[in-house]
């Protein structure tokens, strides 16, 4: 299949496409220069420069949606010019990027309102905002490359942000560990992406994206696998997906409007924008596309099962986000039609997913700061507007009709199903197990926090119900959350596929079930497993950890992937550095002490030769002055050269 | 009697010459007339007036390409270029001399008579107002290094050299503390500048007597009259080969490759900061423009016979810098021994014959002005009560107490290491690229070996400040006022952009690399 991928170059109004990214940039680098002089302006700074991008970035999309040919590109400089390696600094702004750039600004601008008043009483509330623009200016950076060095930019820029202010609040050893945690997993992956870019200069020699999807095509089939595995590796290490997931729920020691804005709704997605976008290479290979699907199918199993034991309410939604982006590694695995369909799942997940972190953080500010779903109970009395809101949101993650999550969720189910051998039973069965499993922890979730007796901690005795800043975005949110499904579903697919590659041709396989039977079933499951949770936990639960049969202890240690982990990574990572240290010490820094040594002793030699006197000086400048001239008539007399 | 014919002169083309000398000339007479309370002020925006507004007529006379004046002088692309780098820089070095926030009344003396080290100077060290002669004897000085980069001819050259350098000799010996070594310094300098002076001038008679010595062609110093007499002189006559040599001596003198270097160390850490660094920025840019225009057009058909010689002042000058650089304890002299080094990778650009050899010099040159007049400012921030704290023992633990500033000084000296995102790096692959090309694959090496050798002294300060505990003795940084923040801002901003997106300085670069013979 040889495919040509062009891009048109920006002109008129999207020549502007660079201010995206500049904006919340400067306004991050203002808030860092500044200092102290911007405390007590500085949030409002933040807030408005993220406004002012979404304000463009929908401009900008109008502006895509007249054109003809639905992808510009600015090119802004050349980043490098060496030979025949070439990077463009440039952008890409097409439908995939457009629908991205919405996510990013819009959901970020309603979050960073909020955080305005979460963190009010935090004295380090100007630096927070500056790192959160940073985040959001290298995730626009991210999506809007139009090659790979830049995507790589954004993605090492997003995952510094995220590392500051996973370890925001330095005073806590955990959220330090945490930071450690998450630069560490992402590294691996990083290098892996890292790898990726190289294979694509050696055999392409081009990171550009047109060029990259133009020449995928002549490669060989095992290039191809490599290339895509790396990728994937990256992708794994972002999206916090099998085997690198367990520095996600980690991550949740950071500020709650970090989780939404970054674990939740834009950054840990980047993975699925790196599949997406590179849809070329991963169509090109049906093994490459397997392991694809078997890594969500997996992913969104683990995610699920130690979602349901555990007691913290942002590690519960941050397993539950581990296994939503399973879904969309399933979608996007399945390629076709599905790329589409995943891109939908993550957009509508990026709003109910913060509006349900944004509703914990809401929780949490009116309990003191209590993560415990033990320590809940009977919330829907004391906060309306938290317990509706976040009431969406859990509807609309457990895929009820007509949430969101039914829309964008469901045909990634029978997406699964439409596999033409029997891996469609594994893969379409192992979705539809994730729903129920799904229906099931979220009921948890929802019902010990809202419902059931109060099991508070003594030292809280009126729960109050968070300030207007706060419950605006919830409210905005949870109207996403319910109305956004039906409205992205019938039109991101058919706005997408102007997107080099993405969507087009349906899979001609029919289902191994019908369309119907799917949907049935999975709403049955859904009712089952809500229902369940529902009976389980209706009278709450005790406040102490209760022992526990094998498959529950297991998923309260992560199913003991943080062993696997550290038997894999850590183990072999330290005899490493250690042999390497032995090596280093006995064979390189011998060689290097020596030529030091010899240098300086040189250096100390020579610089006796700088007396300070001006007769010396005088004398070597003749010195050298006979020397330059017996060689200049040396030449002359042709006895050199 | 023949009538005088007076050559025609195209003042347009030469006016920031004029008008940088107009200022000076102004300069002075701003001392005699206007108070003293006012001088200052009226001093240092006459002249950034004036450098800007010789900026503009750079800028406006930009496709300018003629030889004016009687074929003195030649404003062509290279001209140009480095006289709009001479003046960008110089506006940086002037923010630094007018700054009188970092120390009371100026880095310069109040009054140069005053025996150094008695009961009087410690007065006027104590906050007295620095001279305002600094200003008229800079402009003096620009003015100089405008014509230096423009001479046509070498009589030409010669007084430009003149009056860049007697400036300068006297610019040395103002700083307001430690005034015994900036003395000292300034007399060294002058000393060995007569010197190397002398140098040049033997040069230029024994050129003169080479072109009068081939039949039928007229004699003379100007370069198109010299390049016709290399390219048709039968043989090689030792004229021309000593006078060449002589010339070099002199030349490299001034852009400090060794073993013509000596001065330097002493001279740069005597002279007031902000002067050194704008010695170290535009007095090798102008060094530079004149060894350039030298080499490629007076003698570019001679290219054969003086690549190996220089190319071994080159190797050596490199080795020196950074071999000595390793050893080095106080800040300046660091600085200097790497100004010494930089000095034989831009002569690594001089070898290059090709026009992308030439751009990459120029923008080796505006890259590296930026670079070191930042660092300079660094330098003159950080400081106790008897002034700045050069001793690199001093330095140790800044990191932790002033960590901006040691983060600017950091990025900079990555910058001078050559770590790719610097200025540093890109301008060190413009040199090295070109060289390669042009088959003088030797310097590179030697370039690149000698580059590594450098990044030693350059990571051990940055060790210093970060990973050592303050000491008692480790000073704060002065917060700066406005001049020096914009000086230090313009230097460490233009080090990044220039390294991150070096493509349109080079291009500006490219299309002036054409010298009009």
């Amino acid at each position: 299949m040889e495919e040509t991928v062009e891009y048109a170059q920006a002109t008129g109004l999207l020549g502007g496409v660079w201010l995206l990214v500049a904006i919340p940039l400067v306004s991050a680098a203002i808030l860092l220069l500044l200092g102290r002089r911007a405390d007590r302006w500085g949030h409002w700074l933040g807030v408005a420069a993220i406004g002012a991008a979404f304000v463009l970035g929908l401009s900008f999309f109008f502006q895509l949606r007249g054109l003809e040919n639905k992808s510009v590109e600015l090119s802004l400089w050349d980043f490098i010019a060496v030979g025949d390696l070439r990077v463009d600094f440039g952008l890409l702004f097409d439908p995939l990027a457009a629908v991205f750039v919405l996510l990013i600004t819009g959901v970020g601008f309603l979050i960073h309102l909020y955080a305005v008043e979460y963190m009010s009483h935090d004295a380090g509330r100007r630096r927070f905002f500056a790192y959160f623009n940073l985040f959001v200016a290298a995730m626009l950076l991210l999506v809007l490359g139009n090659n790979y060095v830049m995507l790589y930019f954004g993605w090492e820029g997003v995952g510094l942000a995220s590392y500051l202010l996973i370890s925001f609040w330095t005073e806590r050893p955990s959220a330090a560990t945490a930071g450690k945690k998450a630069f560490l997993m992402n590294r691996v992956g990083d290098a892996g992406l890292a790898i990726g870019i190289f294979i694509m200069f050696a055999t392409l020699g081009t990171t550009q994206y047109d060029e990259v999807f133009t020449g995928v095509g002549a490669l060989t089939g095992t290039t191809v696998l490599v290339l895509g595995l790396l990728l994937l590796l990256g992708a794994a290490g972002k999206s916090g997906q099998f085997p690198l997931q367990a520095w996600l729920p980690d991550a949740m020691e950071g500020p709650t409007p970090v989780s939404a804005l970054i674990h939740a709704a834009t950054m840990v997605t980047a993975g699925v924008y790196l599949i997406a976008r590179s849809n070329p290479i991963f169509s090109a290979n049906a093994t490459l596309q397997l392991v694809v699907v078997s890594v969500g199918a997996l992913t969104l199993l683990i995610g699920c099962i130690i979602g349901a034991a555990k007691d913290d309410i942002k590690r519960v939604l941050a397993w539950s986000t581990v296994s939503q982006i399973g879904y969309m590694f399933l979608g996007v695995g399945l390629g076709g039609a599905a790329y589409a369909l995943a891109i939908v799942h993550l957009l509508a997940h990026g709003f109910f997913k913060a509006n349900m972190f944004l509703g914990a953080g809401s929780v949490m500010h009116g309990m003191k700061d209590q993560v415990d779903l033990r320590r809940f109970g009977g919330l829907s009395k004391y906060m309306k507007i938290t317990w509706l809101t976040f009431m969406m949101g859990w509807l609309a993650i457990i895929g009820m009709f007509p949430f969101s999550g039914f829309f964008s969720k469901e045909p990634i189910i029978v997406a699964a199903f439409e596999r033409e051998d029997w891996t469609a039973w594994l893969f379409g069965g192992a979705a539809l197990i994730g729903a129920g499993l799904t229906a099931f922890y979220m009921t948890r979730l929802f019902v010990l926090t809202f419902h059931g007796p109060q099991r508070w901690t003594e030292d809280i005795e009126h729960p109050h119900e968070s300030p207007k800043l706060m419950t605006i975005p919830l409210i905005l949110l949870a109207v996403g959350s319910v109305g956004a499904g039906f409205l992205l579903a019938t039109s991101v697919p058919d706005w997408l596929t102007e997107t080099a590659g993405l969507g087009g041709e349906h899979a001609e396989h029919e289902a191994v079930l019908s369309h119907a039977v799917i949907t049935t079933l999975s709403l049955l499951v859904t009712v089952l497993g809500a229902g369940l949770a529902w009976f389980l936990f209706r009278a709450g639960t005790a406040t102490a950890p209760q022992p526990a049969g094998v498959l529950v202890t297991a998923a309260r240690r992560n199913l003991y992937t943080d062993a696997v982990n550290e038997a894999v990574f850590e183990k072999p990572g330290i005899f490493l550095t250690r042999a390497l240290v032995y090596l280093d010490n006995r064979g390189i820094d011998g060689l290097v002490n020596g030529l030091a040594a010899a240098v300086g002793g040189g250096s100390g030699r020579l610089r006796r030769m700088q007396t300070g006197f001006v007769r010396s000086y005088a004398t070597s400048i003749l010195a050298g002055a006979l020397l330059v001239m017996a060689a200049f008539l040396a030449v002359q007399a042709g006895w050199l050269a | 009697m023949t009538e005088l014919k007076l050559p025609s002169i195209d003042y347009a083309a030469i006016a920031p010459i004029l008008i940088m000398l107009g200022a000076a000339l102004l300069g002075v007479l701003v001392e005699a007339l206007v108070p003293r309370r006012w001088r200052h002020l009226v001093q240092l925006t006459l002249a950034l007036l004036a450098v800007l507004a010789a900026l503009t007529m750079v800028v406006l006379s930009a496709d300018e390409r003629i030889i004016t004046a009687g074929q003195a002088l030649a404003i062509d692309g290279p001209t140009l270029f480095l006289q709009g780098a001479i003046l960008v820089l110089a506006a940086m070095a002037l923010l630094l001399i007018g700054d009188r926030s970092v120390e009371r009344g100026g880095a310069f003396v109040a009054q140069a008579a005053v025996t150094a080290e008695s009961a009087d100077d410690r007065r006027q060290a104590e906050g007295r107002n620095g001279l305002t002669e600094v200003y008229p004897l800079t402009t003096f000085a620009i003015g100089g290094m405008l014509i230096f980069v423009a001479a046509n001819d070498l009589l030409t050259m010669f007084i430009a050299l003149e009056v860049f350098s007697l400036p300068l000799y006297l610019l040395c010996a103002l700083a307001r503390r430690r005034r015994l070594l900036s003395q000292e310094a300034a007399m060294k300098y002058f000393l060995l500048g007569a010197y190397a002076s002398a140098f040049f001038l033997f040069g230029v008679a024994l050129i003169y007597g080479f072109t009068a010595g081939i039949p039928g062609r007229p004699a003379g110093v100007n370069f198109a009259t010299i390049h016709a007499a290399v390219s048709d002189s039968p043989a090689s006559p030792v004229l021309l080969f000593a006078g060449m040599a002589l010339l070099a001596i002199g030349l490299l003198f001034k852009a400090a490759g060794a073993p013509f270097h000596v001065w330097t160390p002493d001279v740069y850490q005597g002279a007031p900061t902000p002067v050194t660094g704008f010695m170290a920025a535009c007095t090798k840019v102008a060094a530079f423009g004149a060894l350039l225009r030298v080499f490629q057009v007076a003698f570019a058909d001679a290219s054969w016979d003086f690549t190996p010689v220089l190319g071994a002042v080159a190797v050596l000058t490199m080795l020196v810098g950074a071999v000595l650089a390793v050893t080095q304890t106080d800040i300046k002299r660091l600085l200097a021994y790497s100004s010494i080094a930089n000095a034989g990778y831009l002569l690594v650009g001089v070898l290059a014959p090709s026009r992308d050899g030439l751009a990459g010099t120029m923008f080796y040159l505006v890259a590296y002005g930026f670079s070191v007049l930042a660092a300079f400012a660094v330098v003159t921030l950080v400081r106790d009560e008897d002034g700045e704290a050069t001793h690199l023992s001093r330095w140790a633990g800044l990191g932790r107490r002033s960590p901006f500033f040691a983060a600017l000084f950091t990025f900079i000296l990555l910058a001078f290491a050559g770590i790719p995102l610097t200025s540093g790096f890109t301008s060190k692959f413009a040199i090295f690229g070109p060289a390669l090309e042009g088959g003088q694959a030797w310097l590179v090496i030697a370039g690149v070996l000698t580059s590594m050798v450098l990044a030693f002294p350059y990571l051990r300060v940055v060790v210093m400040m970060w990973l050592s505990e303050p000491g008692e003795s480790t000073p704060t940084v002065t917060v700066p006022g406005g001049l020096t923040s914009a000086a230090l801002m313009i230097g460490v901003l233009a080090t990044l952009v220039l390294g991150v997106a070096p493509a349109p300085l080079l291009d500006l670069a490219a299309g002036a690399a054409e010298f009009v013979r």
